[in-house]
Formats: C-alpha cells, sequence, structure tokens
C-alpha cells in the first residue's frame, strides 16, 4: 500500500515513499444520518458526542443592583445587566450570593481571588494546585489533540490554567498563531473518507518517547522541588505523545466539523472594538477546533481590566475606581457600557458554539462554559455577592434555565457541582473556607 | 554565532573523561553532607534547576549553530519572582502548550542545521553514504554540538542514547541527515538542554563536605556575566578542574570580562531588574500621545541600555550616576518624544542611528527616573501616575516593597481628573490620602513620584495639568527636593539603592533570593562596592570570583510566601490610585 501525504512538508517529502506498509485506508463518509434522532450520539455505534468544558474569566465583575434576578429557581427573568443573555436564558444557569474567603491571608487584588476561583485555594507563594479545567481535561481530554486551548483576547499570553503554580498553561494571543497549531498542517479532517497514518508522526512519537528514557537518572540528581517540576516536564512530553499517538489513530467521525477559514491577524490592542474583533476570531476558531473533537477543554481570558476606549485616558479597570455611581441610574455609567459589550461578546461566542449544529442539538449543547469574576463589584474589591454564571448544560448532566440563590456560600461550589458532573472523582473542593462539599443540587439532574 | 565557536564543531571531539561523570554527582542533605559521603537523600537540597530564558536559549542556539538560524516558535512568558525573571526561572517547568512550542522549534532547528546549505558548516563529518546510518560520523556531530547545548559533555549513556536514535531514523527513513536531523531535535527538547542544573559533588579537598561541579560553575558563570553559555575555552577549564581553584576561576572571569560579550550580560540584567521585558508591548493611547509608539517604546528600552552601558562598563563610571547623568543616546524617534531637534549626524548610509548626546545642565532631563522607559512604562495608557512611579522607584531601584492597596476601598477622588476642585495629580492624591487606610502607602510612593509629574504618561515633559502649574516639590525618606532631579540625586545618594543594586546581581547569578546564611557575603559585597566607588564591573567580578557564588546552600524549612507585587506571571495587576 503505497503512503499518502496530505500536507508534505520537507521532512515528509523525504519520508514520501521511504516507509511502507503502515499506511491504513479506511473510507468512512459522515452523514448527518449518522447521529441518533436527537444528535447526541453516532447512530452506529451508540457512542456519545464527548463533552466539552470551558471556562470564561472576565474581570471587574458586574455592576450591583443591575444583575441578580428578582426570581429564584426556574423562570427567572434576566436582570438589566444580563438581558444581553435573554436569547440563551433557557439554556444558562446563574448563582448568586457566593463568597471568596480570605482566611486571614493579604488580599492581592483582582488575583487572589481568581486563584480561588480556578484552584479552589489561594497561592502559597509559588505553590499552588490544579486548576479547575485542568482537572476536568484530565477526566475528558486525553483523546484530543489537545488536552485544552487557551486564548486571551486582549493579546497577553497569561491565561489562568495550570497544572501546578510552576507549570501555568500560557495562553494564545494571536487568533492566526492559533489557527496555526490547530488547523495547520497537523489537522486531520475526522470526516475524510480516508485516513493513511503519516509516518513521520511514527518517527516524531518515538523520537518524544526516548526522553523519557532518561528520567529516572536525571530525577535522581535533583532536590525535591526541582524533581516535582522536571516531572511536570515529563508529564508534558507525555501529553506530546499522547497527541502524536492520537494523529496516528483513525479519528472518529465528527457531525458539524469543518476546518475554520484562516482570520486576518490583528495587532494586539486594548481597545474595546479590537478586543472585541479578536474575541469574535477566537470565538470562530473555537468552535470549529471543539466541532471538530480538537480539543474538549478551553480557557478564555478575556483582558477586561486593561480595555480602554479610543482617547480616553482611563481603562475600563480605572473606570471602575474613579467614575461616580450615576445617582439617577444607580450604577456607574461607563462601566456599565464596558460590562455590556463584554456580555455581549460572551453571547456572540457562545452563539458560535450553538451555530455548529448536530442533529437537533449543537456543541453548545454538549458544552458547558463557566463564567466567573475576580470581585463582585470592582469599585471597591468586594469578595461577596460574587456572580457565577454557566452557559450550556454538559450534554445534559446539568438542568439549566435556573437561578440558584447561594448566600454567603463559597463560589468553589459551582466548581464542585461541574467536576462531579464531567465524572471527576471528587466530594470535595477548595481549602479553609472556601473548602466545599456541597454541590448545587438544584440544577443536577 | 561566533566564527571561533562554528569552528569548533570542526574539531576532532576532545577526549572528554565521561565514566562516572553522572554518577558522582550527588544531591546531599546538609547535615549527611558533613557526616558522611554516602548520599542517603535529596529532600533539602535547594531549587538548582533553572529553566533557559528566550533570550539564553536563543543566545545558546546561536553561539551553537550560528545566529542566522530561525527559531520557528514562541516561549512561553518568563515570570518575574521576587522582582527578577533571573529568579523566576527557577520556579518554572514546562507546560504541555510550552513543551509543544519547545518541540516545534527543536524541528525547525534542527532541519536547518543538517540543510544541504549549512551541513558544511554545522556537520564536523561526511557520512559514508547519505542514504544510511553512520554512527561514526552521528557522534561526532552529536558530541561536538551537545556539549554546548548541555554546556558540558554529553555522559555516556546520553550519547549512546542520541546515536541510536539518529541510527534509528536514518535506517528507518534511508536518510543519514534526517536521523541526525531528528537525533538533534531530541537533544533541542531535552530537559538536559531546556534547564540549567547545578549539580554537587563530594569535595576532594574537603572531607564530607561538597562542592558545584566544574560545569556547573562554568555555565552559572558564563550565564551570569554573558547570558549565554559556556565557550569551548570555559568548558575546557571546567575539564581540567581549573574553576576549582581562585586563580584558576580569576583567570576566567577576567577573560570573559575583558570579552565584549560582557555588555550582553550587563545589559541582560539590568534589562531584567528594570523589567523591560515589558517595554516591548507597552501600549500607549495614540490620540492623547501621538508621539508615542511601539518604536518609540522600543527605542527607549535602548537608550536606557546604552546610558548604562556607556557609564558603567565603557567609562567606568559609578552606578548612582545614573540617576543624575546627563549624557545618554537618542534617535530621531526618541527625540521626537523629547522635544530635541536633533541633527542626523550619522555617516549616510550607516545602520546605527543612534546618536550620543548631553542635555544641557539646566535641562529638566537627567538620569534614568526622567527618561521614557521609566516614565512610560510607569504610568497608564493615558495618564501618568505618581503612585505606579513611586511604588515602581522603591521596589526596582531600592528594593522596598510596597503592599498592595487593601480591600474595599473608594478611589473614586483621586481618579476623576475631571474634577473641578482637583485638577492636578497632586490634588487629587492629596485627597485620597485624607483616608487614613490609605495614607500609610501612598506616603511610600507619591512624594517621590509627584517630583515626576513634569513627565507625561508618554514620557513627553509638560508644566501644566488642566491649566493649572504642576508642582514637583517632593521628598524621599526626609529628603526633600523641588523637581526630578533633585529626586535622582535623592536617589543617587540613598544608601539603599547602591545596596539593592548588590541584591539584584547577586540573586540574578544565583537564580534565587539569598538567604540568612549568605548574608556575610553580600554585606561584604555591598562594602566592597561602596569602597571600589559603586564600580559595576567591580562588583560583577567580586560575585564571580566569590566562593559563595559557587557554595551549597540547603533550602529552607519550607516555601517562603513572598510578595507578588513585581510578579508578572499573574495576570493582572492592580493599579493602585495615582
Amino acid at each position: 500500500m503505497s503512503v499518502i501525504l496530505s500536507r508534505p512538508s520537507s521532512r515528509r517529502s523525504v519520508l514520501r515513499g521511504s516507509i511502507t506498509g503502515a499506511a491504513v485506508s479506511v473510507g468512512v463518509p459522515f452523514l448527518d444520518r449518522h447521529l441518533n434522532s436527537n444528535g447526541t450520539a453516532l447512530a452506529e455505534t451508540g457512542q456519545s458526542l464527548p463533552l466539552v468544558f470551558g471556562s470564561w474569566i472576565q474581570e471587574l465583575g458586574l455592576n450591583p443592583g443591575t444583575w441578580i434576578p428578582a426570581k429564584v429557581g426556574p423562570g427567572f427573568e434576566n436582570n438589566l445587566q444580563l438581558k444581553v443573555f435573554d436569547p440563551i436564558r433557557d439554556r444558562m444557569n446563574i448563582i448568586s450570593g457566593t463568597k471568596y474567603f480570605l482566611d486571614g491571608r493579604p488580599l492581592n487584588t483582582h488575583n487572589t481571588t481568581l486563584q480561588i476561583a480556578t484552584t479552589g485555594a489561594i497561592y502559597q507563594g509559588n505553590v499552588s494546585g490544579p486548576s479547575l479545567d485542568v482537572i476536568i481535561g484530565d477526566a475528558i481530554g486525553r483523546k484530543t489533540r489537545f488536552r485544552s486551548l487557551e486564548v486571551n483576547f486582549a493579546g497577553r499570553r497569561q491565561s489562568w490554567s495550570q497544572r501546578s503554580g510552576t507549570s501555568k498553561n500560557p495562553a494564545e494571543s494571536s487568533p492566526v498563531a492559533l489557527y496555526s497549531r490547530i488547523f495547520g498542517p497537523e489537522f486531520r479532517d475526522p470526516n475524510a473518507a480516508d485516513f493513511t497514518p503519516d509516518p513521520s508522526i511514527m518517527v516524531h512519537r518515538s523520537v518524544i518517547s526516548g526522553i523519557t528514557d532518561e528520567r529516572q537518572a536525571l530525577l535522581k540528581t535533583l532536590g525535591a522541588a526541582d524533581r516535582a517540576r522536571l516531572e511536570e516536564y515529563f508529564t508534558s512530553i507525555r501529553d506530546i505523545e499522547g497527541q502524536l499517538e492520537i494523529a496516528l489513530q483513525k479519528p472518529s467521525p465528527m457531525p458539524s466539523c469543518t476546518a475554520a477559514a484562516q482570520p486576518v491577524e490583528m495587532k494586539p490592542s486594548p481597545l474595546v472594538e479590537d478586543t472585541y474583533k479578536n474575541g469574535l476570531l477566537f470565538a470562530k476558531l473555537l468552535a470549529h477546533a471543539v466541532a471538530c473533537d480538537q480539543t474538549r477543554v478551553f480557557n478564555v481570558a478575556t483582558g477586561a481590566q486593561g480595555q480602554r476606549r479610543p482617547g480616553s485616558a482611563s481603562t475600563w479597570h480605572m473606570h471602575t475606581h474613579e467614575e461616580p455611581v450615576d445617582e439617577r441610574l444607580g450604577y456607574q455609567k461607563n462601566v456599565f457600557a464596558f460590562t455590556n459589550d463584554a456580555n455581549k461578546l460572551c453571547l456572540e461566542f457562545m452563539q458560535e458554539l450553538d451555530k455548529m449544529r448536530e442533529g437537533d442539538k449543537s456543541v453548545f449543547d454538549r458544552a458547558l462554559t463557566l463564567w466567573q469574576t475576580d470581585h463582585a463589584e470592582a469599585r471597591i474589591h468586594t469578595l461577596d455577592l460574587t456572580p457565577i454564571m454557566m452557559f450550556g448544560g454538559a450534554g445534559g448532566r446539568l438542568k439549566t434555565g435556573i437561578h440558584v440563590a447561594a448566600p454567603s456560600d463559597p463560589v468553589t461550589r459551582a466548581s464542585l457541582t461541574i467536576m462531579q458532573a464531567y465524572g471527576v472523582p471528587i466530594s470535595t473542593w477548595g481549602e479553609l473556607s472556601n473548602k466545599t462539599d456541597r454541590p448545587i443540587t438544584e440544577i443536577m439532574v | 554565532m561566533t566564527c571561533e565557536r562554528r569552528i569548533t564543531l570542526f574539531k576532532k571531539p576532545r577526549q572528554i573523561h565521561l565514566l562516572g561523570w553522572m554518577a558522582g554527582l550527588i544531591a546531599i542533605t546538609p547535615s549527611l553532607a558533613l557526616a558522611a559521603e554516602k548520599p542517603r537523600s535529596a529532600e533539602t537540597v535547594s531549587p538548582l534547576m533553572l529553566r533557559l530564558t528566550s533570550e539564553q536559549y536563543q543566545a545558546v542556539v546561536a553561539d551553537t549553530f550560528g545566529a542566522t538560524i530561525t527559531l520557528g516558535g514562541r516561549f512561553e512568558p518568563d515570570p518575574r519572582v521576587d522582582g527578577l525573571l533571573g529568579i523566576g526561572a527557577s520556579k518554572v517547568s514546562v507546560s504541555t502548550d510550552g513543551l509543544e512550542q519547545y518541540d516545534l522549534m527543536a524541528r525547525t532547528i534542527a532541519d536547518q542545521v543538517v540543510s544541504k546549505e549549512q551541513r558544511a558548516i554545522t556537520v564536523p563529518c561526511k557520512p559514508a553514504s547519505e542514504t544510511a546510518a553512520d554512527d561514526a560520523c552521528a557522534r561526532q556531530f552529536l558530541e561536538s554540538a551537545g556539549q554546548f547545548l548541555y554546556r558540558r559533555p554529553l555522559t555516556d549513556v546520553e550519547l549512546t542514547a542520541r546515536v541510536a536514535t539518529a541510527r534509528e531514523v536514518s535506517t528507518k527513513l534511508g536518510s543519514f541527515y534526517d536521523g541526525l536531523s531528528w537525533s538533534l531535535a531530541q537533544i533541542l527538547v531535552s530537559p538536559q538542554f531546556l534547564f540549567r542544573t547545578v549539580e554537587f559533588e563530594p569535595d576532594p579537598k574537603r572531607r564530607g563536605q561538597l562542592r558545584m561541579t566544574g560545569y556547573s560553575k562554568a555555565s552559572r558563570l558564563s550565564f551570569f556575566l554573558w547570558n549565554a553559555g559556556p565557550d569551548e575555552q570555559l568548558l575546557e577549564a571546567a575539564l581540567k578542574g581549573d574553576l576549582h581553584t581562585p586563580r584558576g576561576l580569576a583567570r576566567q572571569v577576567d577573560r570573559m570580562m575583558a570579552s565584549p560579550r560582557l555588555e550582553q550580560g550587563v545589559r541582560a540584567f539590568f534589562s531584567d531588574m528594570l523589567m523591560f521585558d515589558e517595554l516591548p508591548a507597552l501600549s500607549k493611547d495614540p490620540i492623547i500621545y501621538p508621539k508615542f509608539s511601539a518604536k518609540v517604546a522600543v527605542d527607549s528600552r535602548e537608550q536606557a541600555l546604552r546610558t548604562i552601558v556607556d557609564l558603567t562598563l565603557t567609562n567606568g563610571g559609578d552606578y548612582r550616576d545614573l540617576f543624575v547623568t546627563k549624557k545618554t543616546f537618542l534617535t530621531q524617534n526618541l527625540a521626537s518624544v523629547y522635544k530635541i531637534p536633533l541633527v542626523n549626524n550619522v555617516p549616510n548610509g550607516s545602520p546605527d542611528t543612534w546618536q550620543a548626546f548631553e542635555f544641557p545642565a539646566n535641562d529638566p532631563r537627567g538620569g534614568l527616573l526622567s527618561q521614557i522607559s521609566f516614565v512610560s512604562l510607569h504610568s497608564h495608557a493615558g495618564r501618568s501616575s505618581p503612585t505606579l512611579r513611586g511604588k515602581a522607584l522603591r521596589e526596582v531601584f531600592l528594593c522596598q516593597p510596597v503592599p498592595a492597596p487593601p480591600a474595599a476601598v473608594d478611589f473614586q477622588i483621586v481618579q476623576d481628573t475631571s474634577n473641578p476642585v482637583y485638577k492636578t495629580a497632586r490634588d487629587r492624591l492629596n485627597a485620597h490620602a485624607q483616608n487614613p487606610v490609605c495614607a500609610g502607602c501612598h506616603k511610600l510612593t507619591d512624594p517621590m513620584g509627584l517630583a515626576l509629574e513634569n513627565f507625561d504618561g508618554g514620557g513627553a515633559y509638560r508644566t501644566t495639568e488642566n491649566g493649572v502649574k504642576i508642582d514637583t516639590a517632593g521628598e524621599l525618606d526626609r529628603i526633600k527636593f523641588e523637581d526630578a532631579e533633585g529626586l535622582g540625586r535623592a536617589l543617587h545618594d540613598h544608601p539603599a539603592a547602591a545596596s539593592c543594586v548588590v541584591n539584584r546581581m547577586s540573586s540574578y547569578g544565583l537564580g534565587r533570593v539569598t538567604t540568612r546564611q549568605e548574608n556575610q557575603w553580600i554585606d561584604a559585597l555591598k562594602a566592597d562596592f561602596a569602597k571600589q566607588g559603586y564600580k559595576i564591573p567591580a562588583l560583577v567580578r567580586r560575585i564571580a570570583t566569590s566562593p559563595e557564588f559557587y557554595s551549597y546552600v540547603p533550602a529552607p524549612a519550607a516555601e517562603p510566601v513572598r510578595s507578588t507585587m513585581l510578579n508578572s506571571s499573574s495576570p493582572l495587576t492592580e493599579e493602585v490610585a495615582k
């Protein structure tokens, strides 16, 4: 059998024809008729379409008095600041009243709270545990090319995703770079009629695997802290090995998968309008990536704090502190506008996921995106009445369309609920006062 | 890439005795080290593994294979810990995303190194057949290049494994150079390349004691002095044991300090200390600061570094004069912001558009604090910030951390620039400081930050704000002054300024904060620094030749909780009251 290489590179040009007997050609055209009637599984195999988890970090909270729905439970009406989400109101949840606990530790404003939101605890210097998305990724994301994908709308490389305090996952700040990673030469269309393993990937996997042979010898020479960091390196090596292994296998067909269009490069900019455009480019790319099962976990950092409008001396963050509360409206007018723009972008992001139709369902339905923020009222860095939102129901594993009031409960209840819904074997989450063993039963199926 | 280094690749690999190299390396608890030579546990050895910074990675690759090699990937952000990226390097591993990029770069570099165009220069031998494996030639290449990439000779186990990779891939693909490329890529993605690991061995001259291995000393020295890996002469000195004698060590230090590459090392240190890694991404509102551009930001970094190199290295000046010097270097872009009619006097066609410039004695500009790199980096996108500038001055130049603002504080008065009553930053900050919760910290930062208010957020000079004359009077630890020049003089004379650069430089070289056990050494460094006229080269040499710079220091019992105020690894940094 001859080797067919879809996108030969110089290395592959050498390989072409030089390895025989390894190719597999499988004809599996994908049609919607392969889905079951409700679009939740492949009809032929009964295999469920994969769950997807997303984390959305949008700093600077929501304007007090403008977002908590009047009604608790199902059938709530969105309050002023969240009206923008009305098109998906029945497919989202709102958790109100939760709180970040410092337990006497100093507050590094805008940071300490998000440490709790993502890892359940306040970092001890450089020592901290895995973030929620990494734990869920270990449960659902091992069979995809990318364990997770991180993006930052504001042109920065920082994300809140980390395996530990010494192994943080950098965000993609450029849509073009993200496109190249996902849909560049390594991309294999899961719905392609033929599949032929790329021989260069076999070599690549073998070379990467060879590095692990020296692991034990290297570990012997190090102290405890360094050993832990070296183990994290080898975890990353194993992840790369896993990615290459996956690339050698015929991928499962994905009903709504098509390669995304290549985006036009945008210069990183703190302007709200540019961040918005950047966000939409990332939204399309991630929607296609998830639809094609290239990843099952994504992390969004909106980079809200540094955003500003052209000609304005103040950023969004500065507005939260400096702008007077409008006595007539009862909230900060400019801050409200910034937040509204960010919420609109969030909605459009979710709608991109929803455009990926799978029978009568969509990628949005088999996903859940957890929206978290740093301070409910950024103006004075509050720690209580923290808003949390969930978009999508994780393939029916959680109910939606519910407003849950959880006064003074730790924010970690939301994370614990989601981890349990995704099958993570965990009964408690968080540390000290942020620790909880109480999932939000109101939304559990 | 130096010609010298490339030539070494053609030499017959030196006969380096590898047997027992790894076996002799140990990690011993301090008590055990004193008691016996037999290693028992590594639990208390301090962190000694540092990830190469992006600059160091590029330097090692360029030195080994040539500066024309392109990387083809992106680096994970280097985290800033305890004020330095150089310390952050000892606190990070490699994430999956990061490794994906290292892997991509490794393959890109390896492809170029063995390409038809490069192999005549980079590969010191020719295989018997280009379509088959050739262990001898592969070994020669991998041994030669590997010693620079690993900053030490490859062990027998490592070399055998790399040659085996080359053989297997060459045989499988029917191409010797493909095998070589994949084997080189394996080296470039391995932890021995990506991390600088400091190793200790029993000291034969002091029973029960440990000493840093010669190759680890060579690495520590070269990354400190050149921000690059050891060259062949340094590796040779390590092999011969020269670095274990004060004379041999001093000989290498003097040789390296006489090299033009010392400038690269000094630039790297000050770039790190002054947080210049943030300048390329600095953005200002073009409507408010139309002259500020990405090019100005990059040029401002170069201006400061040229000023530093010229004063401290070229002219052997007093470090403290950096806060008052009128001498600097400018481009047309910078001159435009400084409002200086710079006449272009560089030779026609010269690629270097930099010109030496001296501000007049009565000009308000003088010293690093008045340069664009400082005043624009520590400002907002559309306004200046006395608080951010004062905070940076304390933390960067005096090593004095400033606490973060407390929760539940209303900043409204401070930041409302349209307030009809509080028209200047001084007015607004004074009003804000009426809140006793805020006053404590603002006393630490604002009195000196206000002295720089003549420089707006884009670095340009101004005399009024909202139509009101700016008052630049200020105070630094009970020393009063009237303007930026006075602030520069106060900083020049502040004992913590000289002390801080000693602390920062020693921590930068070690890759960690110094411990109490090292206080005596640090005090001696400070005394010598003062005695020798605050000369940076003298300080560099003193550190590099100190036995303490290479000594074994056990880790503290528990990881200390440190301030993260200068830790840029956090996505957000609070912009406190302005």
